[in-house]
């Protein structure tokens, strides 16, 4: 008989005008996998955000094992036993996994005397418990990504945390770790642990989820065992909306080769000896694992590193990009990966972060022109689709998303010939991926060279029109737009794995 | 919707607002209490000897909304000055000597920020090297000595009174040019991305280095021309003369509302906060109050400054 380990009901959580849960119900479990999947800005987040303590609830209810509970702080809630685990792991980079875990677990003091041996014995338990193959004194900077998810998970147990929130965990994992991660998960489960997952991958929530709770607008669509419903469920619940599964039109008619790389090489960063070429209008789907060497690739492209050997090509004549300024001139825009830290400015409005790089088309003569630089940001809006109060309202109240094509809408304005999308559409939801993949499309019909770096197997085939495999910096196979998953990631694996 | 354009446009101009309902107050307690801080003459010479500062603050906003720091502006000051006094003292016409302090200026500035923009140093400790190394440098070179100025340029060889005008018009026409370039020119833009964040701004195509470099020698160029300013106002040249100016001109605009991490805030900000540091001590000598309160209440003034902002911050972060 499992015990109804917490359960929310009727909140309701509003930030300004802005109602961001209207009356959600939730429970979890004891020895479950409860996922919790929406869109965007469909208010996970600050649902997670209320059971961590970090926001307090403007109404409703927290019981926890069947007692109610009084306004939450983070620290009470860790006592209490719940713990999440962040995509981007809080360790400190340069301690050993023994230190992480100690100061974590270790009660405070600055006059405490450290318990070496037992710190050390401790974090030896604790990743033994959880089947985590991890040396205590190893510096947490050696780590991969799940390993360190995996030391937080490790840190949660160790302080007695009954509950697990997991916040998009896999998103920069490859897929054999991410199966290491699940094997844990699992582990987790049959030990009588409640788990929140939260992620945008679905095969993902097939495979761990016992329940799933769809959340739309703040509200909760309902819960449903996860084999129920199918994917084509989900979606629809997540959406509100039927969605042509992901029927994208391939009008691909080849054009003049707009970018060529001939033995591109560079030491500083692990490239080797890439040539490939991209024609006007196509899109060419860059595959591989994560430290491939793609967005290494990219970021010679853009002037961010200098290659060491090989020739750049711009519409057929060599061309030397020494920075980004350079790349603009060139026609080559770039969209990074990391849109929070490197892609837009939170603080500035919408307009500003679209004619940021085209000032000097925008503005000749270096005089800011409101009225061209609002025409250019309205026509981003609408082209984009970006649901915004206007251009002038500053890009820290866009959702994920609409932030993303912001950056896009960036380079947009540019109006580059070569296109260099970097993850496109990581941390974005079903929608609005949808929506972007059509915007890719639309843009190679408009003449553009597209190359498309992307870790989602189903969107590189959705997207482009021939996939190129990247291993260990070098180009290993250029496979055509009906390759399937399977030959995608033996070329990424190098053959043997699969 | 026209109402709640009105409450926006307040709320980005709230500091500039706060500013300028403090120093209303000032002003009308004194015109209550001592009327006498209205005479001509004193109120003239007041803003003439802010004039300086003036500019000296505002380039000094450019090199804050970078997210860089230049605390060498007195040293380079008091150099500007010297040579200044130098030339000047060779009958070179006003003119030419006005141009040899700004490019002395902003080859110091260029210095700094060659340091910081070239070499990837941090401005803090670059500036406080450039500090010392001027300040110690003219002192060795002068041994304290004064530079005694020809009759023809203390007040442009005008008339006093027309003299602390021409100060006073020149140093507000120079707050006007950036004020007006901070909202229309794309690379007052750029300052902005690039103090708000480097990296991205990189990303963008920007060339953060460049202007980063940039604002020091915009900083050292307006820096000479304040120390013209400043020499017009007294017969000789004291070889010490803009020490602490770094402090006045970074209070000034943290006090303007200049977020101190970079990429806000605007130059009439910097002008308000400049004139409320500078009313408290002549208000100070009207009411009697002892004239050591001043600094005291300037540190006072900044506190609530830099306060103001985190709450501002912690509010629009929740």
């Amino acid at each position: 008989m499992p015990s109804t380990l917490l359960q929310l009901s009727g909140i309701t959580k509003c930030f300004g005008e802005v109602r961001a849960l209207r009356g959600v119900s939730f429970d979890l479990q004891a020895g479950e996998v409860h996922a919790l999947l929406g869109e965007n800005g469909a208010g996970k987040s600050t649902l997670i955000k209320i059971i961590t303590g970090a926001h307090l609830p403007d109404g409703g209810s927290i019981t926890l094992n069947g007692n109610l509970l009084g306004p939450l702080n983070p620290a009470f809630a860790r006592t209490l036993g719940i713990a999440c685990i962040y995509q981007q792991p809080a360790l400190f980079k340069d301690l050993t996994v023994a230190e992480n875990i100690g100061l974590r677990l270790e009660a405070r003091g600055a006059f405490k005397k450290v318990d070496w041996v037992g710190q050390r014995k401790q974090a030896e338990t604790l990743l033994q418990l959880i089947g985590a193959d991890i040396h205590p004194d190893e510096e947490v900077k050696e780590l991969s990504m799940p390993e360190q998810q995996m030391v937080e998970i490790a840190c949660a147990l160790g302080a007695k945390a009954r509950i697990i929130i997991m916040d998009e965990p896999t998103a920069s994992l490859t897929r054999k770790e991410q199966e290491l991660l699940f094997k844990v998960v699992r582990k987790l489960r049959t030990d009588g642990m409640g788990i929140i997952y939260i992620s945008h991958r679905l095969e993902e929530i097939f495979a761990l989820s016992d329940r799933v709770t769809v959340l739309r607008d703040g509200e909760s669509v309902g819960t449903v065992r996860a084999g129920a419903v199918g994917e084509k469920g989900l979606i629809q619940r997540m959406v509100g909306r039927e969605l042509a599964a992901s029927s994208i039109q391939k009008n691909f008619t080849p054009g003049a080769i707009v970018l060529e790389l001939r033995n591109l090489t560079c030491k500083e960063n692990g490239t080797k000896n890439v040539s490939l070429e991209v024609r006007a209008g196509e899109v060419v789907g860059m595959a591989g694992m994560v430290g491939a060497g793609r967005t290494e690739l990219a970021q010679i492209l853009f002037g961010l590193a200098t290659p060491g050997g090989g020739t750049i090509l711009v519409n057929g004549k060599p061309t030397e990009i020494k920075s980004p300024s350079d790349a603009v001139k060139c026609g080559i825009a770039y969209v990074p990966e990391d849109r929070r830290r490197h892609g837009v400015m939170l603080e500035m409005a919408i307009q500003s972060n679209i004619s940021m790089a085209s000032h000097g088309r925008l503005f000749p003569g270096g005089w800011l022109h409101e009225g061209r630089e609002n025409e250019e940001a309205l026509r981003s809006i609408r082209e984009l689709g970006i649901k915004t109060s206007g251009p002038l309202a500053l890009a820290n109240t866009l959702s994920g998303g609409n932030q993303q094509k912001v950056a896009l809408g960036r380079w947009l304005a540019t109006k580059p010939r070569v296109l260099i999308l970097d993850e496109p559409t990581q941390g974005v939801d079903v929608g609005a991926k949808l929506e972007i993949h059509k915007i890719i499309r639309e843009l190679a019909a408009s003449g553009m060279a597209i190359l498309m770096i992307s870790s989602d197997l189903p969107e590189v085939i959705a997207v482009s029109d021939r996939i190129a495999v990247m291993r260990l910096g070098e180009l290993v196979a250029m496979l055509p737009a009906d390759a399937t998953q399977q030959e995608i990631m033996a070329a990424a694996l190098g053959q043997s794995v699969l | 919707m026209k109402a709640s354009k009105t409450i926006k446009n307040a709320s980005r101009f709230s500091r500039e607002i706060t500013l300028g309902i403090g120093l209303l107050i000032i002003l009308a307690t004194l015109a209550v209490v001592a009327p006498g801080f209205y005479q001509a003459q004193p109120l003239l010479s007041l803003l003439t000897r802010e004039a300086p500062s003036l500019i000296v603050a505002c380039g000094m906003a450019w090199v804050i909304i970078c997210r860089q720091i230049d605390i060498s502006v007195g040293s380079q000051f008091g150099l500007c000055s010297v040579c200044a006094g130098l030339l000047a003292g060779m009958h070179w016409p006003i003119a030419l000597v006005g141009i040899c302090a700004m490019a002395l200026g902003a080859l110091l500035g260029w210095v700094n920020g060659f340091l910081v923009a070239g070499l990837r140093l941090p401005s803090i400790v670059v500036t406080l090297a450039t500090m010392v190394t001027l300040r110690e440098g003219l002192r060795w070179k002068r041994q304290g000595e004064f530079v005694t100025l020809p009759d023809t340029v203390q007040w442009f060889g005008f008339s006093q009174q027309q003299g602390q005008v021409t100060i006073i018009v020149v140093s507000l026409l120079v707050l006007i040019i950036l004020a007006v370039t901070a909202r229309h020119l794309s690379l007052a833009r750029d300052i902005y991305a690039v103090g708000s964040d480097a990296e991205a701004a990189r990303l963008a195509g920007i060339p953060a280095l460049r202007i980063t470099c940039f604002v020091f020698v915009l900083l050292g160029a307006l820096t000479g021309l304040a120390a013209i300013l400043n020499m017009a106002q007294a017969p000789q040249v004291d070889p010490k003369t803009g020490t602490g100016l770094e402090l006045k001109a970074i209070a000034a605009v943290v006090v303007g509302g200049v977020s101190i991490s970079g990429g806000r805030g605007s130059l009439w900000g910097v002008f308000l906060g400049l004139l409320l540091l500078a009313c408290i001590s002549p208000a100070l000598t009207h009411l009697h109050v002892e004239a050591y309160w001043e600094r005291a209440i300037h540190g006072g003034i900044i506190l609530i400054a830099v306060a103001g902002d985190r709450f501002k911050q912690g509010k629009e972060n929740s």
